[in-house]
């Protein structure tokens, strides 16, 4: 299992990842140049021609580890800030405007009895939330919010200073973003590491990988398995640029010189509504993710990805 | 695990929690630290004037898509007594000054400002909330007013000063204003609007005069506004950074 949170573009999937260069032969029996691997980025940075791609292919690339930096960071900022802007009207519409009376979700407080409650309505279904969606804060000083301070950035009620952090976070998801893409794209790492191949669409291996996700047995073989290709690819080439493009749309100069980028969603309030559902599931993506990053070496795995320590194999 | 450990560590937890909760707002909050983020506001006003054409126009709707329940925000119903007097009298002693950097200060009546080229529009309106809604608005062309002025060469910016004491506590700094620069004043879509939906703007939406400047949020949409001043800079007037909610930390360019 051991690719399962590696980020997409660690190419693991090439045949020669089995041979010889990833067995686990003590450190001092390997060759000089394969040893300098070990160093942070050394082996990018200065590419000796005759150590080949057969270690390189074993971790991240200089390229793709600072792109996941940007892009975490930037969504780290990102998730919080949102929900803190949300915080200023917390209801959510479809089309093109607000319809004030028919929100399809909407998060509140009211009293009752000599309490306070807070709720979330969905549709028609209402669920009571008091403590965590619309009404909470320490004893005594609990107070009427949609998303509690812990969640939001900053934790006090401030929509201009998380509108200042989103907008400027929003650049390094962008930038991050299209460095990614273009380095995927260009070295056909993208395709090669997280396009299901057609031996994994047969329908006999789809139920295989199917039942070893539910059982919880992963395959300990190199690249990506299905599902890790599909979370991925759907993450890379779906939410996140959907969650941009949504987020342009709301911008009403973007919008005025570009109305496409609200009309795919069905409206500015559509398109609200989807970066609202967008980043609901970029934070279950990045739970599963660093769940399995816990549950599998972690500490290797976290110096693959960010200084590109080269991963030995058990 | 006793109980009494059980709690302890949880109160270590807790406060824990609670001082990176409280670090992390003293980092977020710092004013180094948003000015910092400012940039990336004249990152994303420099990015939409060099991509986008500035005389795109806002789309604009049937009326079939007029909202039936448009919001008003910020003042609702200005308690200040100059205005509380004109409202009294129908706004008939209403005069919008037009001064600063101009050749020619102008103090227009209702009548004169009707009179001037006019344009009627339904457009959105967004406001930094996140909510949206369209109304027709109808009013005097910004452009053709500014003309009849006569900007002078140095002015670069247009100021909008307001009836309205948005916060009272903030004394003279309280007073709501807005400003905009020469792009958008000059804009087709950018009016002094006089009517919303066919009829005189209401006292809740800015009666007798507000800004429309569309492709903007709404509280560059000056409600209430008594007198518009060109200059070259607006560092010296209120808090500095050209509005009321500019001077709280919000974006002066809020095209996004």
């Amino acid at each position: 299992m051991t690719h399962l949170v590696a980020f997409p573009g660690v190419d693991a999937a090439a045949p020669h990842l089995h041979g010889p260069v990833q067995a686990s032969r003590p450190h001092s029996e390997l060759p000089q140049r394969l040893r300098r691997v070990r160093f942070p980025g050394g082996y990018v940075l200065s590419p000796d021609p005759a150590s080949s791609d057969a270690e390189a292919t074993l971790r991240p690339r200089l390229w793709t580890r600072l792109s996941h930096a940007l892009i975490a960071v930037s969504v780290f900022l990102l998730l919080p800030s949102g929900l803190q802007i949300f915080n200023a009207h917390p209801a959510l519409y479809t089309g093109e405007v607000s319809r004030f009376d028919a929100p399809w979700l909407k998060i509140g407080a009211r009293e009752r009895g000599e309490a306070m409650e807070g709720y979330l309505r969905i549709g028609g279904r209402e669920f009571e939330t008091t403590g965590v969606l619309g009404w909470s804060g320490p004893p005594g000083e609990a107070e009427k919010r949609a998303f509690p301070a812990w969640t939001t950035l900053p934790g006090y009620r401030s929509l201009a200073t998380g509108r200042n952090w989103h907008l400027a976070a929003a650049w390094g998801l962008g930038l991050g973003l299209a460095a990614y893409l273009v380095g995927g794209l260009a070295g056909g790492r993208l395709r090669r590491s997280l396009v299901p191949t057609r031996a994994m669409l047969a329908p006999r291996a789809v139920l295989a990988d199917l039942a070893a996700h539910l059982t919880l047995r992963l395959p300990e073989s190199g690249g990506y398995n299905l599902l890790q290709r599909l979370a991925y690819l759907a993450v890379v080439v779906l939410v996140l640029p959907a969650m941009i493009v949504s987020g342009l749309a709301m911008s009403p100069a973007v919008h005025a010189a570009a109305p496409w980028t609200g009309d795919v969603f069905g409206g500015r309030q559509s398109a609200r509504s989807a970066h609202f559902l967008g980043a609901g599931l970029l934070a279950l993506f990045i739970g599963v993710h660093l769940l399995m990053l816990l549950l599998h070496h972690p500490l290797r795995r976290l110096r693959g990805m960010t200084l590109g320590v080269r991963e030995t194999r058990p | 695990m006793t109980a009494s450990r059980r709690t302890w560590l949880r109160g270590l937890a807790a406060a824990g929690a609670a001082a990176l909760v409280s670090a992390c707002d003293r980092i977020a909050g710092d004013p180094a630290v948003r000015a910092g983020l400012k940039g990336a506001e004249q990152l994303n006003q420099g990015l939409h004037r060099v991509l986008f054409d500035r005389r795109t126009l806002a789309r604009e709707y049937p009326d079939s898509a007029i909202s039936p329940d448009f919001p008003a925000n910020g003042s609702i119903s200005p308690g200040d007594p100059t205005y509380r007097a004109l409202a009294a009298g129908g706004f008939a002693d209403y005069r919008l000054i037009v001064d600063g950097l101009v050749e020619r200060p102008l103090a227009l009546d209702l009548a004169a400002l009707r009179a001037l080229p006019s344009r009627s529009q339904v457009t959105r309106h967004d406001c930094v909330e996140g909510w949206s809604a369209i109304a027709r608005w109808t009013g005097a062309r910004l452009a053709p007013v500014l003309d009849q002025a006569g900007l002078k060469p140095e002015a670069r910016f247009l100021v909008f000063h307001c009836f309205d004491t948005l916060d009272p506590e903030a004394g003279e700094d309280g007073r709501y204003y807005e400003s905009i620069d020469l792009v958008d004043a000059l804009h087709a879509q950018t009016l002094l609007a006089y009517e919303m939906n066919g009829t005189p703007l209401s006292i809740a939406h800015g009666a007798p005069v507000r800004l429309r400047v569309e492709r903007q949020l709404g509280y560059k949409h000056a409600k209430y506004i008594s007198r518009i001043e060109a200059v070259a800079d607006f560092s010296h007037i209120s808090g500095g950074k050209g509005g009321f909610w500019e001077d709280r930390g919000y974006e002066w360019y809020a095209g996004i």
